[in-house]
């Protein structure tokens, strides 16, 4: 599948040119749908600034009577939500930085150095992507208790240091960048380091950029892993933190919407910031199956 | 992106232009070293990747084969797990409400995904707005779709009820309604997933050569005979793609469960991953839960290999 096309391509781009075009029918369509899609976030924004006793009048409104910030600050005294945060974050940069280098090496290693055993090691590399999380949340439950790093944010992170898929699109990237580049380093007496680190990793942005949202997305949503690794409220991430919250106050509507606004607008900010870039990570990870 | 200039502590250099070997135990030496470069370049990440997939997913085997709760010494009981979770109404209750699920999310999600990349693929004014709201839902957490999901759902004072009410219709149950449940989930999934299998069809659609659309018009066909003669058959290997990775995801559905019913009402949304989390991190019966992940894990690969077998013989290209 062409990915450029599909982020540079003329169809996608075309709200950037002025187009004064007749009206088409297929506003009728699309203007609905987007409605429809953007109505939960809506209601989510509306009843974070809400009142409560809005939120649990019958009928209730559509509109809250006053906006008020006492959902962001009822959080802010009743939770750790800024160490939910905090975790989460460092959780997020963990395993993008980690990611990124060791995808990078490993993808380069099996895209361009010939060894010994390249051909088996890669194609394990790709048989693991078959096996599901399920598979692995037991043991792996186990062997981090055995390891003391139960409950510490070391178990929420550990998992999500490297990928197989990430492997797998650093080394796609690397095999389309030409040989001859690097022949003319070498040529000038770059060892092999010297080739990854100042002629190839640069040209590498766009694939470390894809794999960098793709970790993004999966380590800071994660949700199952840190339910069972995590039971210290110290070290809940903020999903995990939410989500408990919620079951324990089913009836604190307007502090578990602005919980939800706080965990949710990082990830909506970055996207708007960078969407074609999201797209593109969209796509890539349809095609890792 | 900072991190690219930082240094491996791995990988060292090796000498690599180094000039004709000219003899034997030269040229040796150098494959060696070859061999170690390329390894100090993958091992790091091989390491992590084997330890936390290869090695636990063989333990979860041996695990499966054992009566363990984490404290006293496991006992090897051989099948009995597998019998146990397969006599159990419970499990097969788990089976049912998850392929429930997949009925109503896979076909579901397939469809809405094309008509919607379909409709996001033109020309038109605002469009970057409409690609926007429908991708946005994508990056929310199944955590705060699961809260937004009992928001929206709830009975009393929640937006749908609500909307019904002024319609004069009557008010659902959903989530609190074991007939619901399940369909909630699914809608609230298609919300928060639509924009996957939307891309798919778009970078899908984009590649269709436009000569191929051009000969259709030349020919005299309409836009409906256009898309159903020429561009659906070039869909169709995505579209066993999507279904197939659909499904896969279906089959694990387990986040949104937890955030919205907990597995209830009445355990009508118990799905496989709920049951294998309950045995495992509850009941703490290690054996049943691993035995449940590797039926799991059995399903998923038979699905797959059933559907690229399917996919070779019709000739398409899916993977």
């Amino acid at each position: 599948m062409a990915l450029t096309s599909l982020t540079r391509g003329p169809r996608l781009d075309s709200t950037r040119r002025r187009t004064t075009r007749r009206f088409s029918l297929w506003h009728l369509v699309l203007a609905p749908i987007a409605l429809l899609f953007f109505i939960p976030f809506g209601q989510m924004l509306l009843a974070s600034v809400s009142p409560r006793s809005d939120l649990v009048k019958f009928p209730p409104p559509f509109f809250p009577s006053r906006i008020t910030l006492d959902g962001f600050v009822g959080l802010l005294v009743d939770t750790d939500i800024l160490r939910w945060l905090a975790n989460s974050t460092i959780v997020a940069v963990i395993s993008i930085v980690s990611h990124i280098v060791l995808c990078s090496l490993a993808g380069y290693g099996f895209a361009r150095l010939q060894f010994r055993g390249r051909n088996v090691g890669f194609f394990v590399i790709l048989a693991t992507i078959m096996i599901p999380t399920q598979l692995l949340m037991i043991p792996t439950y186990i062997m981090f208790s055995k390891l003391g790093i139960v409950n510490t944010l070391a178990a929420a992170f550990v998992p999500w240091l490297a990928s197989a898929f990430g492997i797998f699109l650093m080394r796609q990237f690397f095999l389309s960048i030409p040989a001859e580049i690097e022949e003319a380093a070498a040529i000038d007496g770059a060892n092999r380091l010297q080739i990854f680190l100042r002629v190839v990793l640069p040209l590498a942005r766009p694939a470390m950029a894809t794999l960098a949202i793709f970790t993004l997305l999966s380590s800071w949503n994660d949700l199952v892993w840190p339910l069972i690794a995590i039971n210290d409220d110290g070290a809940f991430t903020v999903q995990l933190g939410i989500a408990n919250f919620q079951g324990t106050r089913r009836t604190q509507w307007d502090l578990l919407m602005a919980g939800n606004v706080i965990a949710t607008a990082p990830l909506v900010l970055f996207f708007l910031f960078a969407q074609k870039q999201f797209v593109q990570t969209m796509t890539m990870s349809g095609l890792k199956g | 992106m900072t991190t690219v200039t930082e240094k491996p502590v791995t990988a060292p250099g090796t000498p690599n232009p180094a000039p004709a070997g000219r003899t034997r135990g030269g040229a040796r030496r150098r494959r060696g070293l070859g061999t170690l470069t390329g390894w100090a370049f993958v091992a790091p990440a091989m390491v992590i990747i084997l330890g936390l997939s290869v090695f636990p997913a063989a333990w979860a085997f041996i695990l499966s084969l054992q009566k363990w709760n984490g404290f006293a010494p496991p006992k090897f009981v051989g099948g009995d797990n597998y019998a146990k979770i397969m006599t159990d109404a419970e499990f097969w209750a788990a089976v049912s409400q998850t392929g429930l699920y997949v009925l109503l999310f896979v076909p579901a999600s397939v469809l809405l995904g094309l008509f919607l990349a379909v409709a996001l693929n033109r020309d038109i004014r605002f469009i970057g707005l409409y690609r926007t709201a429908i991708f946005v839902p994508f990056v929310a957490s199944a955590a705060s779709t699961g809260i937004l999901s009992t928001y929206l759902f709830s009975p009393q004072y929640g937006l749908v009820n609500n909307v019904l009410r002024a319609l004069g219709l009557p008010a659902q149950g959903w989530l609190e309604d074991p007939n619901q449940a399940m369909l909630v989930i699914a809608i609230m999934s298609l919300w928060g997933q639509a924009a996957f299998t939307t891309v798919i069809y778009l970078a899908a659609l984009q590649d269709i050569p436009n000569e191929l659309l051009e000969a259709a018009r030349i020919d005299g066909a309409n836009r409906w005979q256009t898309f159903w003669q020429v561009v659906w058959p070039e869909l169709r290997p995505v579209t066993v793609f999507v279904g197939i990775w659909q499904t896969i995801g279906a089959l694990q559905l387990f986040d949104l469960v937890y955030t919205t019913t907990r597995g209830g009402p009445l355990d009508s949304t118990k799905t496989i991953v709920y049951y294998l989390w309950e045995k495992a991190f509850k009941a703490l019966d290690f054996g049943a839960g691993s035995a449940a992940a590797y039926v799991l894990f059995a399903v998923t690969l038979l699905i797959t290999i059933g559907a690229v077998l399917f996919a070779r013989r019709r000739n398409m290209e899916a993977f």
